[in-house]
């Protein structure tokens, strides 16, 4: 157990942040990919965030309660689809539409992605500013004696 | 450390405030853990108490010679933070409160230290004349 620790989970949940902001990414970049009738439209994703034992002693597992040792990182659980149905928007003058003149649209909400990259850069710059303040103790701490 | 380093007068000289550093090291990195995971679903906040903590790890209930301390590791009892407003996934880290926890935790850390750094000037001042 030391400061090193700091850097490890700071660093594990800047990495799971950027994942989630990849995600958000890739959902607001297809917002607008029409599918046709045949082609499977494109689903929403969401990461799911899950705690990862640091420390090398093992005292505890992922996820759980108390008496979990100190140093708990975060790492993406797994990454889902959101599986609410499709937009469909009347457009028969698209290459893609229906029959009935439709064509499906990705069933990402461009607020919900907002508000998501928003929180997910908060949460980016508060570990960074945790590895930052860890940084500058230790420094200091090496200059210990002089 | 076995008991005949502990035994030194000058290591004893100094472990009050080396337990102190530890442990606020110690704190720091549970602070770190408590703000990694501000999104993770069912993540219960924890922290302890530093005064409790380096009450145990400096007092010694064997002997005086201060051989049968405990480790900082022993004297750091975690407890599940209070909360006031849980959030619906059950996550309890209230980002404020760590983040001010943590950066004034950051300040005593470097106020142990220059402690320490200071003892340590006297004692060389001593050796050295």
């Amino acid at each position: 157990m030391s400061m090193f620790d700091v850097f490890k989970v700071a660093g594990s949940a800047v990495s799971a942040q950027s994942q989630r902001l990849n995600a958000v990414a890739s959902n607001l970049a297809n917002a607008d990919s029409a599918a046709g009738p045949n082609g499977a439209v494109y689903k929403a994703k969401q990461v799911v965030f899950e705690t990862q034992q640091m420390a090398a002693d093992g005292a505890a597992k992922a996820g759980t309660e108390s008496g979990a040792a100190a140093a708990v990182g975060v790492k993406v659980k797994e990454v889902i689809e959101d599986q609410s149905p499709a937009r469909k928007v009347y457009d028969p003058k698209h290459p893609l539409a229906d029959d009935r003149g439709y064509i499906q649209l990705p069933n990402v909400n461009p607020v919900d992605e907002m508000v998501n990259m928003i929180s997910a850069s908060r949460s980016y710059q508060n570990n960074i500013e945790v590895m930052n303040t860890a940084k500058s103790l230790m420094l200091k701490t090496l200059t210990l004696g002089n | 450390m076995d008991k005949l380093e502990r035994n030194n007068s000058l290591d004893r000289a100094l472990d009050f405030n080396s337990q102190a550093l530890q442990l606020r090291a110690r704190r720091q990195s549970v602070l770190a853990t408590n703000i990694a995971n501000a999104d993770t679903p069912g993540f219960k906040a924890q922290d302890f108490d530093f005064a409790t903590a380096l009450k145990r790890a400096t007092s010694d209930p064997t002997s005086t010679t201060g051989a049968g301390k405990r480790g900082v590791a022993d004297a750091v009892e975690l407890k599940a933070r209070e909360t006031i407003q849980p959030a619906v996934d059950e996550n309890t880290v209230d980002l404020d409160q760590e983040r001010t926890a943590f950066a004034d935790n950051a300040v005593r850390y470097e106020a142990a230290l220059r402690t320490l750094n200071g003892q340590i000037k006297t004692l060389l001042s001593a050796i050295q004349g």
